[in-house]
């Protein structure tokens, strides 16, 4: 990958300028490379992780995976289904699985009751859909490569030679 | 009663800059650059495998010489880096980092009386070293103008009679220099010539950035007369256990490991079952590592330079080492009116010999969020100790 994409991916306030310094190139070069990948789509779109644990409120979100099983019909393969599901905003996200499910459909809402009902009334019912498994996220440690848990301080001596 | 203290130990000059590590060491939400060790913790591969050591009761001595299977694991490193053979039963020892290792090879080789140059600026530990032995060491003054590099010539005009070794350091603390191949070729060449033995302490070997690293150990002739050490602090972040190696032929190391086993016996165990599994699933994390670093130098240097701290490229570890002479201060008044003034703390050039004086070691072991601020309170700084 690009060094320019895995030195935003990590941080995305990191400007041209600093980049440019970084890979030793002109910030022109590189605000023009990631205009390009914000056109091409190859970066989508630039956002804070937020650790939920943290947020304590009322809005607290549930999370859960929801395996589906899906018959496909003729002409009508997974993707038709899926876009069926993602659309929802109700969904964080969705993958094609390999193994004994078909989709893996990540589910956020306020409660339990919205989780269920979400299944119950949209998911579950879709033509296609021949089961679903629900599984509650209890606690997330890390997701994405970050550990939700704010960074450990340094253990250094503040001077070593 | 008041007890005599030894001659040697007090020949060794105490450390000028300890007052101003205390100050340092004293001060709260200091920004440091001043830190001489990765700032990654130990990859968690590594790290486990110590645990495991310890859970299974992985508790006794080893062989004086390290675990047979970490010096089998060691030779075939050296074999698959640079294609240097040692045999792995009497070339190659374990020793408590490469201090140790230096220590054991100074004493082994160096009689009193006899010289041993030491390029300057240097590591902290080679004067005293050499001291400690009986050793005189002689100081090779490296010019800022050449890059902070040692020619043949220098060596040339530094051997006399009683020369009997050299001890070399790239890439370089505290000035991160590093010699390409063709330039450690024209040392080798009055090395031979002079009959020296090197000490070639290349613990930073696996942070070079611009090319690949040589083992001076390599070339033609160098192999018989090279101590070579290295460890496992650096490059895989693992400072805290103290393990270290070096090989060298049979003669030396045997010499080595006498002295060793009368004073340290062996490595701790722990330590050197963690340093097999970083030799052997510890390439990943070494690149990571490299990349990130290669980054920030690109980064400190080009903003050390633009805020007027003269700068040259280091081409290895992770220091780079700026000239504030512009500025008109002393290395240490600088570096204490940029800790009391900004919070920000670097270590006085002059800690590295006298040579040092005009320039302060920054190292980018930080993050880079570290390393920005950082950066834009010593442009603050600079900007308010305007020489007029």
């Amino acid at each position: 990958m690009d060094e320019i994409l895995e030195i935003l991916e990590k941080d995305a306030r990191t400007t041209p300028e600093e980049i440019a310094k970084m890979l030793n190139m002109t910030p022109r070069a590189v605000k023009n490379t990631i205009k390009r990948y914000e056109k091409d789509g190859v970066i989508l779109k630039y956002k804070t992780i937020v650790n939920k644990e943290l947020v304590r409120d009322d809005d607290s979100e549930v999370r859960a995976l929801i395996e589906v099983k899906v018959a496909p019909k003729k002409d009508v393969g997974f993707d038709y289904l899926a876009e069926r599901v993602y659309q929802f905003p109700e969904v964080s996200s969705c993958y094609l699985m390999s193994g004994t499910y078909d989709l893996l459909v990540v589910i956020e809402g306020k409660n339990l009751r919205t989780i269920s009902n979400f299944v119950a009334e949209k998911l579950s019912p879709m033509e296609n859909v021949r089961g679903t498994v629900t599984h509650f996220i209890l606690q997330k440690y890390k997701e994405d490569g970050d550990i939700l848990r704010k960074a450990k301080k340094d253990k250094r001596q503040a001077i070593t030679l | 009663m008041t007890i005599k203290i030894s001659k040697y130990a007090n020949t060794i000059p105490p450390s000028g800059i300890r007052v101003f590590f205390d100050l340092v060491m004293g001060m709260k939400d200091v920004i440091s650059l001043g830190v001489g060790e990765p700032d990654f913790v130990t990859p968690w591969n590594i790290r486990e495998t110590g645990i495991y050591a310890l859970e299974n009761g992985y508790t006794s001595y080893t062989s004086n010489k390290g675990l047979v299977e970490l010096r089998q694991d060691i030779s075939k490193h050296l074999k698959q880096k640079y294609g240097l053979r040692y045999d792995y039963e009497n070339e190659i020892l374990v020793t408590v980092g490469v201090s140790e290792a230096l220590d054991l090879a100074l004493r082994a080789t160096v009689d009193p009386g006899d010289e041993v140059l030491v390029p300057e600026p240097y590591y902290v530990s080679y004067g005293p070293n050499v001291i400690l032995c009986g050793g005189k060491p002689v100081f090779i003054k490296t010019s800022p103008d050449r890059g902070f590099k040692i020619t043949a010539k220098d060596i040339e005009r530094h051997c006399t009679k009683k020369t009997r070794a050299i001890i070399l350091n790239y890439p370089n603390n505290p000035t991160g220099v590093s010699y390409s191949k063709s330039e450690l070729k024209s040392l080798a060449k009055v090395i031979i010539k002079h009959d020296l033995i090197v000490m070639s302490d290349e613990i930073y070997c696996d942070l070079t950035y611009d090319y690949a690293h040589t083992s001076i150990a390599t070339l033609p002739g160098m192999r018989e007369r090279t101590i070579y050490l290295n460890g496992f602090s650096k490059a895989y972040a693992m400072t805290g256990w103290r393990i270290g190696y070096v090989s060298a032929p049979e003669n030396i190391i045997y010499a080595m490991t006498k002295i060793h086993q009368y004073t340290i016996m062996c490595v701790p165990i722990i330590s050197q079952m963690a340093a097999r599994e970083a030799l052997k699933n510890g390439d990943r994390s070494v690149r990571e590592m490299k990349r990130e670093y290669k980054r920030r130098r690109e980064y400190v240097v080009s903003a050390l330079n633009e805020i007027g701290l003269t700068c040259h490229k280091p081409e290895g570890a992770f220091y780079a080492f700026p000239s504030i002479k512009n500025t008109g201060l002393s290395s240490m008044e600088f570096s204490k009116r940029l800790l009391s003034q900004e919070k920000v703390a670097v270590v006085p050039g002059t800690a590295f010999g006298p040579i040092g004086e005009g320039y302060i070691r920054i190292s980018y072991a930080s993050s880079l969020d570290n390393i920005k601020e950082a950066i834009s309170r010593m442009k603050r700084f600079l900007e308010r100790n305007k020489k007029r």
